[in-house]
């Protein structure tokens, strides 16, 4: 069978990206109050907490000009594991050096149910198709989510949940409700990248309906600018219990 | 038409002074715009209006590709002026910009053969109009059926609704409506008055032509600005702009693959564009290129090692990407679903003012990088690579030609990179931009023509942003392409053109 090929990306969870990837940022303990204040003013997302010393990663489009500012105060890491079911774990506060998963919080239906297959419709909604051709990627060849029996699949009929990309358009809101009331129970919702987790660059656009996000529970956010293919398995992975 | 009838800019050149755009009468303004689009090397670029001092103003902006210039005037009418003659059934080019005007101000362009909304912004002038009442073309009769597809599809993609009227299997008519992406991103250059803030916003405008519009944006900037950069700068923007092309063209190459069931094809072409993509992510930490185009410098300047890892890239891929697509275009099951599917002639592509990749399958030599050369594109020539039968087949072999085209550009401008001792230059984010000033960028990307332009206020502020994404051209192309077709064939028309949503949303 070797010869049919080899698997490009043989473990998905311990790859080692290019050191300047950015991923995951680092607060050194040592930030002043000045410091951080600066970095808030020059962030363009406001995902920087001042009195928290910490930077929103459901905020934070990953431009780095924080750290280009502050290089010793401030640096982002290659680690792409940064998916997590807890809104409030996207918070990286100073001398954090991981994303938490909260494994208590995990509906228990999700590990019995979705383990083994999960499959997924996509919602485009904004998004500016950059985290959709990461999606798309993450069922290619090179990473091959499939080998998990992970999949986008065109029907929600046939969906177990669904994954919402952009930043929730007015436009789209009322397709992105249809698509979900289609899809069967139980039922999942992933937020892709940081336009979908807090409307990102576009937050405060009069042209945004994020009313949906109300309504609704997330079982996952998935924080990038687009989200990286391995954030994005490797955070299901943890939520399926895989 | 005399000459003080607009004034002249170049590509990416220095400001004028808002207030010296020529302000004509309508019929005098409709009579420019009719005899200088007569000449098929010219093409408007943009055509918009904006609210000034209780007045319309109406810009409009026409290349011409041989003088390399690009000629703008104006009109202006009363703010409750309703209605003007359209210039649509003269030049048809014109239709999406007087639909876009007649959307967000409620101008009726009388005669105007297709008036209707564009994007459903949320600043329309005309708020009864929404997604769920759009006026799609009818035929009546027993014989034919509607096929409705979208906003979702079945893939992974961005959302919009396509409405087609068929005869059995046979298309007779498709309607694209768009505007599901529509994000505001116009008044958010705008309403965000931090630089970073318009550079993230660049990016966004179409995430997989990031370098493309951020390449827009900071030429915009640094028109405005008066900003200088060094050849380094310019030759390391025109490389990272030759792998997004190439980079999107072997990706596409993958799409039309795996729309005619050819695996091979497809899987191949999805390794081989991951090798480029992660070779920019290994230049500046991000796989569309997002943060590497700042006005006035860049954090990644280019190095030995990201210039050794592009070379090896272009040498292991590139090799792989030729043998690879000389099979693919050379077997007659691919060729037999490609050949002669979906033609766009050169006749409809010159009326319609389709630009880019599109046009130049059709012979049209429509490329900014030749037309109205920018960046380091000013001394280094490049020759539009051409193809002529307008369909599916040409549009493949298009992006099978520009990708090795692209190899090449990329290995000359790195040769002529190790000649340079420039310093690198950092991001300039403490600009101050000229007051009452009006500017344009284009740049080709990969689609094609992306345009940029700007007005400043008397204290140098921006006043009005207005972005064209080539795909605002192009998505009457897509529609023409599948007249006649089977309507199994519009996977592969659409994969073919590969236009963009968000782009034209905005």
């Amino acid at each position: 069978m070797r010869s049919h090929g080899i698997q490009f990306v043989p473990d998905l969870k311990k790859v080692e990206l290019t050191p300047l990837f950015r991923g995951r940022p680092e607060i050194s303990d040592d930030i002043t109050v000045e410091e951080i204040n600066y970095a808030s003013k020059i962030c363009p997302t406001d995902a920087i907490i001042t009195d928290e010393f910490a930077i929103d990663l459901g905020k934070c489009v990953f431009c780095k000009e924080c750290a280009f500012a502050l290089p010793d105060k401030i640096r982002f890491t290659n680690d792409y594991k940064i998916a997590t079911n807890k809104r409030s774990n996207l918070i990286i506060k100073k001398g954090d050096s991981a994303v938490d998963f909260d494994d208590n919080a995990v509906r228990k239906e999700i590990k019995k149910v979705f383990k083994n297959s999960l499959k997924l419709r996509q919602v485009s909604a904004g998004g500016d198709n950059s985290c959709e051709m990461e999606l798309n990627a993450a069922g290619n060849v090179n990473f091959d989510m499939g080998r998990y029996g992970i999949e986008f699949v065109a029907s929600p009929r046939h969906a177990d949940g669904i994954v919402i990309t952009g930043p929730i358009t007015g436009n789209m809101a009322e397709a992105l409700q249809i698509c979900y009331d289609a899809v069967p129970s139980p039922k999942i919702i992933i937020l892709t990248g940081t336009d979908a987790i807090s409307g990102g660059i576009f937050n405060d656009s009069k042209a945004l309906n994020r009313s949906f996000l109300d309504k609704y529970p997330v079982d996952l956010y998935v924080p990038g600018n687009p989200a990286h293919p391995l954030s994005f398995i490797n955070g299901i992975l943890e939520l399926i219990g895989r | 038409m005399s000459k003080e009838s607009y004034i002249i800019l170049k590509n990416n050149s220095l400001p004028v002074d808002f207030r010296e755009i020529p302000v004509l009468e309508y019929t005098m303004f409709y009579d420019l715009v009719k005899s200088l689009l007569i000449e098929e090397f010219r093409h408007s670029v943009a055509y918009y209006a904006l609210e000034s001092d209780q007045k319309l103003k109406f810009i409009c902006c026409i290349a011409d590709d041989y003088s390399h210039e690009i000629f703008v005037f104006s009109h202006e009418a009363d703010i409750k002026e309703h209605s003007l003659k359209s210039i649509t059934p003269e030049c048809l080019q014109i239709q999406n910009f007087e639909r876009e005007i007649y959307e967000n101000f409620g101008i009726n362009f009388e005669g105007h053969p297709w008036l209707k909304p564009v994007r459903y912004s949320y600043h329309r002038a005309d708020k009864s109009k929404v997604m769920d009442n759009y006026p799609f073309f009818e035929i009546e009769s027993e014989e034919l059926h509607e096929v409705g597809v979208g906003p979702i599809h079945a893939g992974v993609i961005e959302p919009g609704h396509f409405r087609f009227i068929c005869n059995g299997e046979n298309v007779l008519h498709l309607e694209i409506q768009l505007g599901y992406q529509h994000r505001g991103i116009e008044n958010l250059f705008l309403e965000k008055e931090n630089p970073i803030q318009r550079c993230i916003l660049s990016e966004s405008i179409s995430g997989d032509t990031a370098i493309g519009h951020a390449l827009a944006h900071a030429q915009l900037i640094e028109s405005l600005a008066g900003i200088t950069v060094s050849n380094r700068l310019q030759i390391e923007r025109c490389i990272a702009l030759e792998l997004e092309r190439l980079a999107v063209h072997i990706g596409d190459t993958a799409a039309l693959c795996t729309d005619v069931a050819h695996q091979l094809g497809q899987v191949v072409c999805e390794a081989l564009r991951t090798t480029i993509i992660n070779t920019t992510q290994s230049w500046c930490g991000n796989r569309f290129g997002k943060g590497l185009i700042r006005p006035g410098g860049s954090y990644y300047p280019l190095n030995e090692t990201v210039i050794k890892g592009i070379e090896k890239v272009l040498e292991n891929t590139g090799k792989r990407f030729m043998k690879l697509t000389d099979l693919i275009y050379s077997l007659p099951s691919v060729l037999s679903r490609f050949d002669g599917i979906g033609i766009v002639t050169k006749e409809q592509n010159q009326k319609i003012g389709t630009v880019g990749m599109a046009a130049r399958t059709t012979g049209i030599p429509r490329d900014i990088r030749s037309s109205h050369p920018f960046q380091y594109y000013q001394s280094y020539k490049v020759e539009p690579v051409l193809t002529h039968s307008g369909d599916v087949l040409a549009r493949g072999m298009q992006r099978n030609m520009e990708a090795r085209d692209s190899i090449k550009i990329i290995r000359e401008l790195i040769s002529e990179w190790k000649k340079l001792s420039d310093e690198p230059q950092k991001p300039e984010y403490n600009y101050h931009i000229k007051p009452n000033a009006f500017a344009i960028s284009m740049v080709e990307g990969w689609r094609g023509e992306i345009c940029h332009s700007a007005i400043t206020d008397e204290k140098g502020e921006i006043i009005h942003y207005k972005i064209k994404d080539p795909s605002f051209h192009n998505w009457m192309a897509l529609a023409l392409a599948v007249r006649n077709q089977e309507i199994s064939d519009f996977p592969i028309c659409n994969k073919s053109f590969n236009l963009s949503y968000c782009g034209n949303d905005l």
